[in-house]
């Protein structure tokens, strides 16, 4: 019987020939990620096991973003306890204020995930990286701490769904409104355990950034992980970024799939994922006027250079609409100087916004935009559960960066063709 | 091995920032963390949970972030196990990786209500409401797993 990319590449990093949905296996690590929220917990696991080294000091990277730069006290004794551990081990990835950025923006920037990899990240959108043809997953810290030592981790093999994408993308819409089209579909567990595998004759009218945000949101759906077809686009992108050899891997043609899903790019509007599920996808036949008090524009979903100029040419000349607070984050250093040098900082201030250095911050409720009681925001990030970014009866709306430019200028969730 | 206990019921897709709120992981200390557990949903679950309480929900439990604070926060307010349909993937690889025992139990996470008085036992998988004398048959551990649990998490089964 055939096999998914995803069970190619847990294959081959399990030393094996062959495996299928089920099977449990021991897999070979490239890439062990954590941030500066569940790595203090990897790490007091790591040494009260006794561990005396890392198995690679050049396949570790610990990022500091979540409560970065750090928020309180305590933020900041989890942010040295990671500084401390990547010092005394000898952790080249470290990554720290001034050069890091929001992670899963992060790797693929730097080029420390490439195609073919096995990844774990103690952090649930670790399944970012499936846009490069990846097998990447989140796992807990105790996973972290034993993939820090040892190089290695057990997995389920996981049976897939194919999501074979044709067509291409209409003005104003983006990955982030697949995504969330598709998992309003298919439901917040739609996909439990299992692998989300993208390929069709669409994807190549899919960016990166496209990929890298619906990959980010296959845990939305309870996936294991999602994963693109390798294609030009996603060579293109890694040939000035990674340096090491690679191997990707292709689906066979007998491969088996629980289901399978065609998903027509040019059939996709605008979607909105109302609170508190990102399942409660609406396109804007079913919204009426919904009045929002903040936009949150940044994140491990859209943080990009891309999504900086879709928000910047919806803002272009405009100016956010009174008693809405638009906070505008690029993910990472790179695109917060890209972003300048393109001049689209400015068209961000003179609208009204404030702009911010990297961090999760707002996306989880941290820190950088909290939401009082009743309030409501428009944010691209990827969760819109209850209390995740403050009070527990605020709001929040999902949608790309081209919807939350547009609604920051309306006070309104809005799409784009409505002030364009 | 058995527990027993008092339950505690959710509903379908309880996350892990209900199960703890992001604004609290600037500590990874086990008792802080559960003072605030199920805060988001259930004010009163930290000031009605008692040692052995059994925690049963619908599906989905657990989704979300990969916040291994979630299920520490659980096991460190007492509760000896939880029972629901479906769980989350890596909530659920949290949890054994802690020694949080759980089990996916359909059948079990319906028929049993908030306040029931429930004995679970790890080795035959059965699940006793023993205040409305019905039995459930849960899916016990494999060995892998069961050797995870017995030596109280991943990292002390690694050291042998």
């Amino acid at each position: 019987m055939g096999m998914t990319m995803t069970q190619k590449v847990l294959a081959a990093h399990a030393g094996q020939e062959c495996v299928k949905a089920g099977d449990l296996i021991m897999a070979r690590l490239d890439m062990v990620l954590g941030n500066d929220i569940t790595s203090p917990v990897a790490i007091n696991e790591f040494d009260k096991a006794g561990f005396s080294g890392v198995f690679d000091k050049t396949k570790i990277s610990m990022v500091m973003d979540h409560f970065a730069p750090n928020k309180d006290i305590k933020a900041a004794t989890q942010c040295k306890q990671c500084r401390d551990f990547c010092n005394k081990y000898d952790v080249l990835n470290f990554y720290d204020v001034g050069d890091m950025g929001v992670e899963h923006a992060l790797l693929p920037e730097k080029g420390l995930v490439k195609p073919g990899d096995c990844v774990i990240g103690a952090d649930s959108h670790t399944c970012t990286y499936g846009a490069l043809g990846a097998f990447s997953t989140g796992v807990g810290s105790t996973d972290m701490a034993a993939g820090m030592a040892t190089g290695k981790a057990w997995f389920k093999v996981p049976a897939a769904l194919k999501f074979n994408i044709t067509g291409s993308l209409n003005k104003y819409v983006s990955g982030k409104d697949v995504i969330l089209h598709i998992i309003g579909m298919i439901g917040v567990d739609g996909a439990l355990y299992k692998s989300m595998e993208f390929m069709g004759d669409g994807l190549k009218n899919l960016t990166m950034e496209d990929r890298l945000c619906m990959a980010n949101m296959a845990i939305e759906a309870g996936a294991k992980n999602g994963i693109f077809a390798v294609d030009d686009v996603t060579l293109e992108y890694v040939k000035e970024r990674v340096t090491d050899e690679f191997t990707y891997y292709t689906a066979d043609d007998d491969a088996e799939y629980e289901a399978v899903y065609d998903i027509n790019l040019s059939d996709i509007k605008p979607t909105v994922s109302f609170p508190h599920l990102p399942e409660n996808a609406k396109t804007f036949d079913e919204i009426g006027d919904v009045n929002i008090d903040q936009v949150v524009i940044g994140s491990c979903t859209n943080g990009r250079i891309e999504d900086m100029r879709a928000a910047a040419e919806i803002l272009k000349g405009k100016k956010v609409a009174k008693g809405v607070r638009c906070i505008v984050i690029p993910a990472t250093q790179k695109v917060y100087l890209q972003s300048m040098e393109e001049g689209l900082l400015k068209i961000f201030i003179d609208a009204g916004c404030a702009v911010s250095t990297p961090t999760c911050g707002p996306c989880l409720g941290g820190h950088m935009g909290i939401l009082a009681k009743g309030e409501r925001a428009v944010a691209t990030t990827n969760r819109n559960f209850v209390g995740r970014m403050g009070h527990p009866e605020s709001e929040v709306y999902l949608a790309s960066p081209y919807v939350a430019a547009a609604s920051a200028v309306t006070g309104k969730i809005s799409q784009p063709s409505e002030i364009m | 091995m058995k527990v027993s206990g008092k339950v505690h019921k959710y509903g379908d897709n309880v996350d892990t920032d209900v199960i703890i709120p992001a604004r609290y992981l600037n500590t990874a200390d086990h008792k802080e963390l559960a003072s605030h557990c199920m805060e988001d949903i259930d004010t009163e679950f930290v000031n009605k949970v008692r040692d052995g309480d059994i925690m049963v929900a619908k599906s989905n439990f657990g989704c979300g972030s990969s916040r291994e604070h979630a299920p520490i926060a659980i096991k460190a307010s007492g509760i000896s196990c939880v029972i629901a349909k479906t769980f989350a993937r890596i909530f659920y690889r949290n949890s054994i990786n802690i020694g949080l025992p759980i089990i996916e139990c359909p059948e079990a996470a319906e028929g049993i209500q908030d306040g029931d008085n429930v004995e679970i036992d790890f080795d035959t998988g059965i699940i006793t409401d023993k205040t409305t004398g019905k039995t459930y048959q849960g899916n016990p551990f494999p060995e892998f797993i069961k050797n995870i649990i017995n030596k109280n998490g991943l990292l002390n089964s690694l050291k042998g």
